[in-house]
């Protein structure tokens, strides 16, 4: 490489860094306590259900969709979701079909006894901050895409450090960490050598940050196109004033896909399906299948079988960006090194900022970079 | 050990573009498969980590 070229990569490597690294740091600290969000809720919410005998019926979906409703008069139903391993729905309701986050109302209800057994309406609770945080710094769409946009950012930045790494390593052997000569020339091995260790989990942790930043208008792009195609006969149609058996449409659709199970059912009018289905979303039953999920339209007037169509790439693309960055498909151990790792990537955070200070501050400690790496260094460390 | 010459990119690259290697296909792995394959993905995932405690360990003083 030229030292143009050096130069080139440099100003690329300092400029995304320095857009990006507020914004890196924010997600990084309020990213850490959402890794263990399941452990902190399990915590402070109740996870019991309470003792009944082991055989005793479950009630329907339909009735507890009723009782949601009695519970918020005036709403609709909007999502039920099956929790993975005890007999709880989640239903969703809320004032129209596509209310903000803020007006839905989530019921966790006890299959065998219909009984309410939380609202997880928590919209004020430390979590709920962390994630708004995360999401979209409290500032809907635009502030979703726009932490997008400094995701892709981080990856230019991790990408052109990587380039200039190479200069940097010319005389020195892989993980040296010179700590006995400058602070700056500590933290500058130091800033090299965390990058280039994280850099795979950095990249796709980000990446796919960055693929879930753009999951409305992808789900709004999936539903005016195949969506559109699966329910051409029902174009226009309004929301049925009556919705037919939820408990039947998913039989119907369970009948259609056999060896799959719900994951969740969106009532017509949601994001999720049609002004005029049942979604039936489907999992497949192995841990290679489960995360890939099949929407099974119901008419939600008659309950008949409309049609079911497996998700095309970017869907699919969106759904394993979940796994891959929430690093939740692994048991406590992945959520530890994801915690590790989100701390190391922190310190190369925290570093960049410091080495850019002290260059600005200092360039007296350019000598101390190996002998010969004099412009090479000096241009890259810039 | 500092080598003297400069080294070519395949020494420099060598062993990030190995544990680079390692942790894809430990975040990989655990997409596929629970139990035994988890192991696998919580050992690959470890090298990043441990690459960054055996070089601060034998860090310059």
């Amino acid at each position: 490489m030229t030292n143009r070229t050096i130069r080139a990569w440099t100003l690329i490597h300092k400029w995304t860094s320095l857009i990006c690294t507020v914004f890196m740091l924010l997600l990084c600290l309020t990213g850490l306590p959402l890794i263990f969000h399941d452990e902190i809720e399990a915590l402070t919410a109740e996870h019991t259900l309470p003792p009944m005998p082991a055989e005793t019926p479950l009630k329907s979906l339909d009735e507890a969709v009723a009782t949601a409703l009695a519970t918020y008069p005036g709403e609709r139903p909007l999502f039920l979701s099956f929790d993975e391993d005890r007999p709880v729905v989640n239903v969703t309701t809320g004032p129209g079909a596509r209310p903000p986050v803020s007006q839905m109302h989530i019921s966790a209800i006890d299959l065998r006894s219909t009984r309410i057994l939380a609202d997880l309406n928590d919209d004020k609770g430390f979590m709920h901050v962390m994630l708004r945080l995360h999401v979209d710094m409290f500032a809907g769409l635009p502030g979703e895409l726009f932490l997008g946009f400094m995701g892709f950012l981080l990856f230019v930045a991790t990408l052109s450090g990587v380039v200039i790494y190479a200069p940097f390593m010319r005389k020195l052997s892989f993980g040296t960490v010179r700590a006995g000569r400058s602070r700056r020339l500590k933290w500058l091995d130091l800033h090299n050598m965390l990058g280039i260790v994280t850099l795979m989990w950095v990249v796709v942790v980000g990446l796919t940050g960055v693929i879930n930043t753009l999951s409305v208008p992808l789900v709004a792009y999936w539903r005016s196109n195949e969506l559109a195609a699966m329910i051409a006969p029902y174009a226009g149609k309004p929301v049925p004033e009556r919705f037919a058996s939820v408990d039947a449409a998913v039989r119907t659709a369970m009948e259609a896909a056999p060896g799959m199970r719900p994951q969740f059912i969106a009532f017509p009018g949601v994001r999720f399906s049609s002004n005029h289905h049942y979604a039936v979303w489907l999992k497949g039953a192995t841990p290679a299948t489960n995360r890939i999920l099949t929407p099974a339209l119901i008419d939600a007037e008659t309950g008949a079988f409309t049609d079911m169509r497996s998700m095309p790439w970017y869907m699919l693309a969106l759904r394993l960006s979940q796994p891959l960055h929430f690093g939740d498909y692994g048991g406590l151990p992945m959520k530890i090194l994801w915690a590790v790792l989100d701390v190391l990537t922190i310190v190369i955070l925290g570093s960049g900022l410091y080495l850019w200070v002290a260059r600005r501050r200092t360039a007296q400690d350019h000598a101390a970079a190996a002998p010969g790496l004099r412009s090479a260094v000096g241009d890259a460390a810039e | 050990m500092k080598p003297r010459a400069p080294l070519p990119l395949l020494a420099i690259f060598g062993i990030p573009a190995a544990i680079a290697l390692v942790t894809a296909a430990g975040l990989v792995t655990a997409l596929l498969d629970d139990g035994l394959v988890d192991a696998l993905s919580w050992a690959a995932l470890s090298v990043p980590v441990l690459a960054a405690a055996w070089s601060w360990r034998n860090r310059e003083r």
